[in-house]
């Protein structure tokens, strides 16, 4: 219930942050046993927009709360310069269908030509859209992205999304609660990526599922803003539906001044009441998982699923250091992959670079990769790609000078989506090539028919371009 | 949605652990608002790029061309939440999954489509999981939701679980905005109290407009 903010704290059980966001969400109990959670933002992107909308309207059913309902064309568009909705033949008809289904529906829509237009879970956060302690849904496995401002955010399906579109609300069983902890300073050239990765490696791919994670720690409390949402956005890799961290200063200092953020003395109000979004200190949680950061290299992965992983100065693993279970997807790995039991990562030849995507492709992201690159020149033979998250960030890099610097060392500067991510725009690799991308998944086919891809931070990825190889980036610059 | 009370069909045996979305349903290049959804099921496992037929994959094989059931290990449908990849098994007649564990989203894409997704087991699954490689396809299993059981050729029934709430929602086929729509005096209420409680979740504006 919405006044759980006036109970008096001592009669109350410790509860976790996510129990009080959770709480305060729920509007009531389904006849199925679900719980029915208010969703206070929405946010459709084009491949699913259509079906929904088509759906409701054959139910004649209204989009409930179109005023919380906002739409980003991005798996779609292509990321040529000079790009419009038909560049991408197979995108025409899924952006112009979100489209007319917005202007019909009266739902903001941030099309290809917007000066806003970016990946969904790039612009939602930098417009102000996500705020600490609110729910939000997006018809995409990675929507928990937003976590890392300490919304409560759910990936969902298209049926799910009509769902929403028509009532406001998720209909959801109760999901167990998991911490992880992240502990010690990390070294240089290690980001968030690189822990997320080591996480995945070590829970496995259905290491959350069922689960809500909440981040917390020293090296959380330390990490920007930007890196924290690449932590939650791979929170899924690990089958997790949500993941979020606590708001502190600097998500409130991050936050103020966004535009779809309150203003003034509402804005002053909503601060007092994120100020106590915390997890109570005796509150029990169904698992507790900590990680210590301070040891960790730069990681990679070097199978077909994210959590086939070594540290970047590591080795494919021997079938005999694998559990047993997980040995056959291993040797199938192997194979997809085209390496050996035994053979360092760093140094096997790569023929293409992608940095971009909801999970790295944020202002400091680019700023990391630019430093690396800067005054080099990529490999060649290699062709690598630089694509912003949104056109904001792609325009911030601009006035950074960022894309000089890439341009000048070879790379390609896109216009801001999905892109080579998921391959949905027509960006991808070609059968065999070996791709060290900062996206999300590594998945057989997902950047390409035959495509090999290893996923790495953004300073190993331009590390790698530089080097037409593998690379650890700290032997690149130094450490 | 279509209501699910019994299927009866080919069992094709899938071994592996962790299946995810971009196998299942993969983005195609001839990809349009009407997909193929037929052809879209494990495209690139089944398909060349010449479009020449793949011999090895399961639902390549002669006796599992027409499968209706399909068995496999834990975590299917791991990663991308497309629903894609629940409408391209019922576009194959794949009406049941077994597995030993579903991912989470998809297993709620199941759900509200009207494909049973049971989950047997470990030890449970491995016996199944033997049994359908053994029958190789010679007979079809039946599947009845009313009574929880899996029966058919080489064993005895296996009865399986699953939570009333969602067994009930398969049997009678309930539209799941419906379902909540019973609740929307609910919704409103607690717009009206958050309105007050936490004012700015309920408006979202652009303060440069």
């Amino acid at each position: 219930m919405p006044s759980n903010n006036v109970m008096p704290r001592s009669n109350v059980v410790p509860r976790t942050l996510f129990d009080k966001i959770w709480d305060f969400h729920r509007v009531g109990q389904r006849a199925d046993g679900r719980d029915l959670l208010y969703i206070d933002r929405h946010v459709l992107h084009e491949l699913h927009a259509h079906h929904a909308f088509a759906q409701l309207e054959k139910q004649q059913r209204p989009v409930r709360r179109a005023d919380l309902t906002f739409a980003v064309q991005d798996h779609t568009v292509a990321t040529k310069p000079g790009r419009d909705e038909t560049t991408n033949p197979s995108g025409t008809a899924f952006i112009k269908a979100m489209r007319e289904g917005c202007r019909k529906n009266g739902i903001r829509l941030f099309d290809v030509d917007d000066r806003e237009q970016g990946i969904c879970h790039v612009v939602a956060p930098e417009l102000g859209v996500v705020l600490p302690g609110a729910t939000h849904a997006v018809p995409d496995s990675h929507a928990s992205t937003v976590g890392g401002l300490g919304a409560l955010a759910f990936g969902c399906g298209t049926t799910e999304l009509g769902h929403i579109l028509a009532t406001q609300v998720i209909a959801m069983k109760r999901p167990k609660r998991m911490r992880v902890r992240l502990d010690g300073g990390l070294g240089r050239h290690v980001s968030a990526k690189d822990i997320a990765l080591r996480l995945i490696a070590e829970l496995g791919v259905a290491g959350a599922r069922g689960f809500v994670v909440e981040y917390a720690g020293s090296a959380m409390a330390a990490m920007p803003i930007e890196q924290r949402m690449t932590l939650c956005n791979l929170n899924i890799e690990m089958g997790g539906r949500s993941g979020f961290v606590a708001p502190d200063d600097k998500t409130f200092a991050w936050l103020e001044g966004r535009p779809y953020v309150p203003q003034r003395e509402m804005w002053d109000r909503a601060l007092a009441h994120w100020r106590t979004l915390k997890t109570d200190g005796e509150a029990a949680f169904d698992r507790e998982v900590t990680l210590d950061c301070a040891a960790l290299e730069p990681q990679i992965t070097w199978g077909t699923d994210p959590s086939q992983v070594v540290g970047i100065s590591g080795k494919v693993p021997e079938p005999a250091a694998i559990e047993s279970g997980r040995r056959a997807a291993a040797e199938s790995a192997f194979a997809y992959m085209g390496v050996s039991p035994g053979t360092p990562l760093a140094g096997l030849p790569v023929h293409r670079v992608f940095i971009g995507s909801c999970t790295n492709s944020r202002l400091p992201d680019l700023e990391v990769a630019a430093t690396i690159v800067k005054g080099r020149r990529v490999a060649d033979g290699v062709f690598a790609m630089v694509v912003p998250g949104s056109s904001s960030v792609k325009r911030e890099a601009e006035a950074a000078g960022l894309d000089r610097i890439f341009r000048d060392a070879g790379f390609l500067w896109g216009e801001s989506g999905c892109s080579m991510c998921a391959g949905g725009n027509g960006d991808r690799g070609e059968p065999g090539e070996r791709i060290v991308s900062t996206t999300n998944r590594n998945f057989e086919n997902r950047q390409g028919p035959k495509v090999r891809t290893h996923l790495a931070s953004p300073a190993t990825a331009a590390a790698s371009a530089i080097a037409g190889r593998i690379a650890d980036v700290r032997q690149l610059v130094g450490n | 949605m279509q209501p699910f009370t019994t299927h009866t069909g080919i069992a094709a045996p899938l071994l592996v652990d962790d299946m995810n979305t971009d196998q299942i349903a993969p983005f195609l290049p001839s990809r349009s608002l009407k997909d193929d959804y037929k052809v879209m099921l494990f495209h690139r496992q089944r398909f060349r790029e010449d479009g020449s037929e793949i011999a090895g994959f399961v639902l390549n094989k002669p006796q599992f061309r027409n499968a209706g059931i399909l068995v496999t290990g834990n975590n299917f449908g791991a990663g991308s939440s497309r629903e894609s990849a629940v409408w391209s098994m019922l576009a194959n007649n794949i009406r049941v999954i077994v597995a030993k564990s579903f991912a989470d989203i998809y297993r709620e894409n199941c759900l509200q489509n009207g494909l049973l997704p049971i989950v047997l087991d470990p030890a449970v699954a491995d016996g199944f999981i033997a049994r359908v490689v053994t029958v190789d396809g010679a007979a079809p299993f039946t599947v009845d939701l009313a009574s929880q059981r899996i029966s058919g050729p080489g064993g005895a029934d296996v009865s399986f679980e699953i939570p009333a709430a969602d067994r009930t929602r398969l049997l009678e086929g309930l539209d799941d905005i419906g379902m909540t729509m019973k609740h929307a005096e609910d919704i409103v209420n607690w717009e009206k109290e958050a309105a007050l409680a936490q004012p700015w979740l309920q408006q979202a504006a652009d303060c440069r407009r």
